[in-house]
C-alpha cells in the first residue's frame, strides 16, 4: 500500500484522472457519457453529481466489505451488495440534497437517479477491492476516477456542441459521428498510458 | 452442501436489504419536502409532451408555476381546451374558450416559383443562409426552406416540401417554437378558423416582387375592391387580412392575379 505523501497523491490523481480514465482507458460509465454529453452545462451536472456519488460510494462500499463481507468470508457477494449500496446511497444523497440544498437538487436534476446504473460507480468500487486500496486511497480513487469522467464528460459536450453547426455527411449525423469523436478522444488519451508508473 | 454459507449469505443480503430500507424510510420521513398536491394533478392535466412552448423547462416545472399563481394557466398550448379546463378547475379560476390556433407559413415560394439569388452552400441553417450576401432568394422575404423550423417543431408537424416548409395542421398544436426559430419571421400563429390567409409577406413593389417570384404579392389591390366586408387591405406593398371581420367568402383568393391568397380546406 502506497504511503500517504504528496508525491504519491499527485501521482495517483494524475494516474486516475489522464492515464486511467474511466472513459478512455477503462471504457465506464460509456452510457452517460454518450447520453447526457450534448450540452456542456447538463454534462457538468452530471460530471459533479457522479463524483460526489462515487466519493460516497468508495466509503460506504470499503465499509460494507472489509466490515461485514470479509469477516463472514462472504467475499463473493461483493457485487450484488454493491450494487444495493449503491441503489440505495443514490436514493439517499437525492432526498437528503432535495431537503438541504435544494439549488444544488435542482441544477442535478434527473441525472442523480440515473447514476443509480452508471457502471463507473460499480467499477470504482471493485476496483478498490481488487488494488487492495485502504480507505482513505478508495475515496481518492472515486473523487479522482469522477473527475477525470467529469474531464471526459465535458470535453466530449464540447466537441458536441461544435458538431450541432457543422456540415456532417447524412450518413455520420447524430449518433455515428459521436462515436467517431468518443473513439478520437479514447486515442488521444492513449497518449497519457505509461505517464505514471 | 454448506448450508450456513447459504444462510449467512442470504441473511447477509437480506439484512443488508432491510437496513437500507430502513435508513430510506426514515430519511424519506426525516427529509420530506412539503408539496402541494395540486402540483401533481395539474401535472397530469398538462399534455406532457415537455415542448417548453410555456416558456417553462418542461411539464413539471410549468406545474409548479401554475400552482404557484406564477405561471398563466393558458400556457400550455398543446393541451388545448381540454388542458385549460382542467387546470381552471384545480386552481378554482373561470375556464372560458381558447381559440385553437395554427402555425402558417406566409409564404408560397417553392421550387420553380421564387426565383434563387446564388446556389447555397453552407451549414444547413436558415439563419446561416439568411446571414450570406441577404439570402439565397431572390425574394428577401421568401422561405429559405433549409428548416430551422423543422428542427424547432417537437411534433413532428413541419417538413420540407419542394423547397419551402409544409405544415402538417392536424399535428400542429400551435405552441409557437417554430416562430422565433424563422429567420425571417414567415411563420405566424393564426387562429384555425382564419382559412384565407394572404401567404405572402413581400413587401417589394410590383416589379421587383414579380421578379422575384410569380406568387407574390403585387399590391394591385383588386382583393380590397372585391372584399366587401372591409377585411383585406394593402398595407405597404403587401395585402393583410383582418381575421375578425374575414367572412371566408373567398372573393379575395378568386380575383388575386398571382394567387398569393389561399383558402385552405
Amino acid at each position: 500500500m502506497m504511503e500517504f505523501t504528496l508525491v504519491n497523491f499527485l501521482l495517483f490523481m494524475v494516474n486516475c484522472v489522464l492515464s486511467n480514465n474511466f472513459i478512455f482507458s477503462r471504457y465506464l460509465g460509456c452510457c452517460p457519457f454518450l447520453g447526457v454529453s450534448s450540452k456542456v452545462e447538463t454534462a457538468a451536472g452530471m460530471g459533479v453529481a457522479v463524483t460526489f456519488v462515487m466519493a460516497l460510494a468508495s466509503l460506504i462500499t470499503y465499509v460494507v466489505y472489509y466490515y461485514i463481507l470479509v469477516p463472514l468470508s462472504l467475499q463473493y457477494l461483493n457485487t450484488i451488495s454493491f450494487i444495493l449500496v449503491i441503489a440505495a446511497l443514490v436514493q439517499f444523497v437525492e432526498m437528503f440534497l432535495k431537503k438541504t440544498v435544494p439549488a444544488l437538487y435542482s441544477a442535478l436534476g434527473i441525472y442523480l437517479p440515473l447514476i443509480t446504473t452508471n457502471c463507473a460507480v460499480l467499477g470504482v468500487t471493485l476496483l478498490n477491492i481488487s488494488d487492495q486500496y485502504n480507505m482513505l486511497w478508495s475515496v481518492l480513487n472515486g473523487v479522482f476516477g469522477a473527475l477525470g469522467f467529469l474531464l471526459a464528460i465535458v470535453l466530449m459536450a464540447g466537441a458536441r456542441e461544435r458538431l450541432e453547426s457543422s456540415n456532417i455527411p447524412a450518413a455520420f449525423k447524430g449518433f455515428p459521428i459521436s462515436l467517431v469523436i468518443a473513439g478520437l478522444m479514447s486515442v488521444a488519451f492513449l497518449g497519457f498510458t505509461g505517464l505514471v508508473k | 452442501m454448506n448450508t450456513t454459507a447459504i444462510l449467512s449469505a442470504v441473511a447477509v443480503l437480506g439484512g443488508l436489504g432491510v437496513l437500507f430500507g430502513l435508513v430510506l424510510t426514515f430519511a424519506d420521513k426525516a427529509f420530506s419536502v412539503p408539496v402541494d398536491e395540486r402540483v401533481a394533478r395539474v401535472r397530469e392535466a398538462v399534455a406532457g409532451a415537455n415542448c417548453g412552448a410555456c416558456g417553462y423547462a418542461g411539464c413539471d416545472p410549468y406545474a409548479a408555476a401554475v400552482v404557484s399563481g406564477e405561471a398563466s394557466i393558458t400556457a400550455c398550448t398543446p393541451g388545448g381546451q381540454k388542458t385549460f379546463n382542467a387546470l381552471a378547475e384545480i386552481m378554482g379560476k373561470n375556464a372560458c374558450d381558447v381559440a385553437p390556433g395554427v402555425a402558417r407559413l406566409l409564404c408560397q415560394g417553392e421550387n420553380g416559383v421564387a426565383k434563387p439569388r446564388y446556389d447555397y452552400i453552407g451549414p444547413p441553417s436558415c439563419h446561416a443562409a439568411t446571414q450570406m450576401a441577404g439570402g439565397p432568394t431572390a425574394c428577401a422575404w421568401g422561405c429559405v426552406g433549409l428548416g430551422d423550423c423543422v428542427k424547432a417543431c417537437q411534433f413532428d408537424a413541419m417538413k420540407i416540401v419542394n423547397g419551402i416548409v409544409s405544415i402538417d395542421e392536424n399535428k400542429c398544436t400551435s405552441c409557437g417554437l417554430c416562430v422565433p426559430a424563422c429567420p425571417r419571421s414567415l411563420i405566424k400563429l393564426l387562429p384555425r378558423a382564419a382559412k384565407v390567409t394572404v401567404r405572402c409577406l413581400n413587401a417589394a413593389n410590383a416589379k421587383d416582387a414579380m421578379a422575384a417570384c410569380s406568387k407574390a404579392c403585387i399590391a394591385c389591390k383588386r382583393c380590397e375592391k372585391a372584399c366587401e366586408f372591409d377585411a383585406i387591405h394593402v398595407i405597404g406593398n403587401c395585402a393583410v387580412i383582418d381575421p375578425e371581420k374575414c367572412t371566408l367568402c373567398g372573393e379575395c383568393v378568386k380575383v388575386c392575379p398571382t394567387k398569393c391568397i389561399t383558402h385552405q380546406a
